[in-house]
């Protein structure tokens, strides 16, 4: 069924339309006298709230050894299966000590990523975590897959308090 | 396990004495012996043997169905009852004339501990849950917690039970005794004495089962220690199932080690085919490559056991020079890439004109009884003489067999082969040198073994190849046909004692191969035209119907264990 709005008579006031004019040019002008909330990225940048989850990067501890003892964890419980993890295989490295392991290769696909932080969460060894990189920027495809060398480098260092290997 | 046991034995000796227990308030009624598991003489039914048929599972660790009873480990202590005696030995009834049980006042290891008549047994009873717990925790104080490191995580009974029976957090503030890592047991052992917990399954193995008495507890204390024969190297042929019964990553597979952790891996029932014994196997793979075989178990023909040589005879699959295209000789005698709706096309064209007795057939006994048969149907058409190529080694008393074709009961069963394999091959050398055979077809045999080089195979009108790998033959090959391993298609196998056997697809076979099965159909369909079945199980069921010794089975009753035949 159709109906008919019916539009409200404009009074003479408000057919001579200047006074809406006036009003809006009265609230452009207050903008210039606002503080300045235009942020000029990206040589300016926001400061990231903590528990942001950007890119899951590995890191290493304070002896600059790798923490990941390629587990396979976060590969398992990655939901768009964007980690790879390549085992070392079975030799033995008599400098290793009771770590006996340490991934061969890492790699994730941060086109697949997520950012759900599962691969931070199951870490049995807090070895990666989602830290605060958001732009990740690459022309093409393949230099979006990052691999052991490049998650370490970005990843840095863990200030790690318990030291788990430290009495074994 | 136990269970399977028991009812074969009840079905093979109908009279079987059994008594009434009662586990967890459920009354059932268990054999009073059992046989054991070593020589097979009744001994008395144990506890965790009637838990098991009662269906309540008892944690254990150094128990094994398969193995003597050592009961070190305490983890299958149980809180039970039995009947209340009087004086006079005589059990006191109650008002209603029942006979009293009463719970005694210890535990006692399930394992060890035969049934009598009326028992109680409580698997679930306060008492019983805290004394698991217990035990969980003595177990883990020196246990390194390297789970994310271990091999074992995913497949480990201590991290089961962990979870099942043990605590979250661990009480133990001192230092954890420490023993030797990586340590070097044998070619294919390395052992990590930290995590063993020292049940003795594999000295109890390769003691008893193996028959070589060379693992032992050295340093007795909190710092025993598994160890091997001084200046002797653990290297018999059955060392690595002693990887598969170590509850703990103790004992690791030199082999698998650090390879891919066990949750990735897909399972897949197969059968090894290193020898005619057919050992029932569990392929472990992932993405199309293969990881490891571990044994299936199955008491008609392996045990729980294989040997090592069988158990690494896997990485030849995913060879790089794996035979990956169809390939025709053209007029320049060279072997160019081809298809197979060409190939098949011009075999089945030569195939249709040859003339009869002209045509010599070699299949190997390492196909699957489908596509023998299929090979024989084909023979038959074509008036070929057939013949397979015996493999003869070493065999020992427990698993390994001399006759190395996983299959050659099925090239007998299906005619491809005589009692006698390889009696026709000087026959057909003949017949190839006197000019009398023009085509040979020859799938998966490499003929320089028998005799028939490349300069004798020249001489044939026709040379049609199948197999996997490249070799001599398939080099004089006018057509080549690449084929599958038996790990990447599905068929049987007859073992040397007339078990037949099924084996599932583990990995994709590689480029343009296909399973002989599929194209030998389309071969025969090619040649007259006949519609045949298109599935393996009808396959199997049409060649059960054809061949004697297979009448009256079924690819349905082959389950996982296979089927018993007369050959």
């Amino acid at each position: 069924m159709s109906m008919i709005v019916k539009r409200k008579e404009l009074s003479f006031w408000e057919r001579l339309y200047i006074p809406a004019l006036i009003s809006g040019f009265k609230v452009t002008l207050s903008h210039f006298f606002r503080p300045n909330v235009t942020m000029q990225y990206p040589e300016e940048k926001w400061v990231l709230p903590e528990g942001y989850r950007g890119a899951p990067l590995l890191v290493k501890d304070q002896e600059e050894r790798t923490k990941c003892v390629s587990c396979q964890l976060c590969e398992f419980v990655c939901p768009p299966k964007a980690i790879r993890i390549t085992p070392p295989g079975p030799e033995a490295n008599p400098e290793c000590g009771n770590i006996e392991k340490e991934p061969e290769e890492f790699e994730i696909d941060m086109l697949r990523c997520i950012f759900c932080g599962y691969c931070q969460e199951v870490c049995p060894e807090e070895a990666i975590f989602l830290q605060q990189d958001y732009s990740l920027i690459g022309t093409q495809r393949d230099q979006m897959v990052w691999d052991k060398e490049k998650l370490l480098e970005e990843g840095g260092i863990h200030q790690d308090d318990i030291m788990k290997w430290k009495n074994k | 396990m136990a269970k399977a046991e028991t009812k074969k034995n009840l079905e093979s000796e109908p009279v079987v004495d059994t008594l009434t227990v009662t586990v967890d308030g459920k009354a059932v009624e268990v054999p009073k012996t059992m046989p054991d598991p070593m020589d097979g003489r009744p001994i008395p039914t144990t506890m965790i043997q009637a838990c098991k048929l009662a269906g309540a599972e008892v944690p254990h660790f150094c128990y094994h169905p398969k193995l003597p009873v050592a009961g070190n480990c305490r983890m299958c202590l149980v809180e039970f009852g039995t009947l209340a005696m009087d004086k006079n030995r005589k059990p006191i009834v109650d008002a209603e004339g029942q006979p009293v049980v009463r719970k005694m006042p210890r535990p006692a290891i399930a394992c060890a501990t035969p049934v009598s008549p009326n028992m109680e047994i409580y698997t679930q009873s306060e008492g019983t849950v805290e004394m698991r717990r217990a035990v969980m925790e003595f177990l883990l104080i020196n246990h390194p917690l390297d789970c994310p490191i271990c091999d074992q995580a995913g497949e480990c009974r201590l991290q089961e039970y962990s979870v099942d029976h043990g605590q979250g957090a661990s009480r133990f503030v001192e230092q954890k005794v420490h023993k030797p890592k990586q340590v070097d047991l044998g070619p294919r052992i390395m052992l990590d004495d930290e995590r063993c917990i020292l049940c003795s399954r594999c000295i109890r193995f390769t003691r008893d089962i193996a028959g070589d008495d060379a693992l032992g507890f050295v340093d007795r204390g909190s710092h025993s220690t598994l160890a091997h024969y001084p200046n002797r190297p653990f290297d018999n042929n059955y060392t690595l199932n002693t990887v598969d019964i170590c509850p703990v990553g103790a004992l690791t597979s030199k082999d698998f080690r650090f390879q891919m952790r066990v949750w990735f891996l897909k399972e897949s029932s197969s059968i090894c085919s290193g020898c005619a014994t057919g050992c029932n196997i569990t392929v472990g793979s992932r993405e199309n490559r293969i990881y490891r075989f571990t044994p299936r178990e199955n008491d008609a023909v392996n045990s729980s056991w294989m040997c090592d040589a069988g158990r690494l005879d896997y990485k030849w699959v995913g060879r790089e020079d794996r035979l990956k295209n169809v390939q025709v000789r053209n007029n320049d005698g060279v072997l160019v890439p081809s298809d197979w709706s060409r190939a098949l096309g011009e075999i089945a064209d030569i195939l249709r004109e040859v003339p009869e007795d002209s045509v010599a057939l070699i299949a190997s006994a390492r196909l699957s009884n489908e596509e023998l048969y299929l090979l024989n149907l084909l023979a038959g058409k074509l008036g070929a003489v057939t013949d397979s190529i015996p493999r003869k080694g070493d065999k020992d008393a427990l698993l390994v067999h001399a006759d190395k074709n996983p299959n050659m009961n099925g090239a007998i069963a299906t005619g491809i082969s005589t009692k006698r394999p390889g009696s026709k091959l000087k026959l057909i050398a003949k017949g190839i040198k006197s000019g009398a055979l023009k085509t040979l077809i020859v799938f998966g045999e490499n003929l320089s073994a028998c005799e028939m080089d490349d300069e004798l195979l020249s001489t044939l009108e026709h040379l049609i190849v199948c197999d996997i790998l490249p070799n001599e033959t398939t080099a004089s090959a006018d057509y080549l046909l690449p084929g599958c391993s038996h790990l990447e298609k599905r068929g049987t196998f007859i073992n040397a004692k007339g078990r037949v056997q099924k084996f599932m697809r583990a990995a994709e076979q590689p480029g343009d191969s296909r399973p002989e099965w599929e194209f030998l159909l389309e071969l025969l369909k090619r040649i007259d035209g006949t519609n045949g079945v298109a599935s393996i199980e009808g396959l199997f069921n049409q060649m059960a119907a054809d061949v004697p010794a297979l009448d009256g089975v079924s690819w349905g009753d082959l389950g996982e264990t296979g089927v018993s035949i007369e050959i």
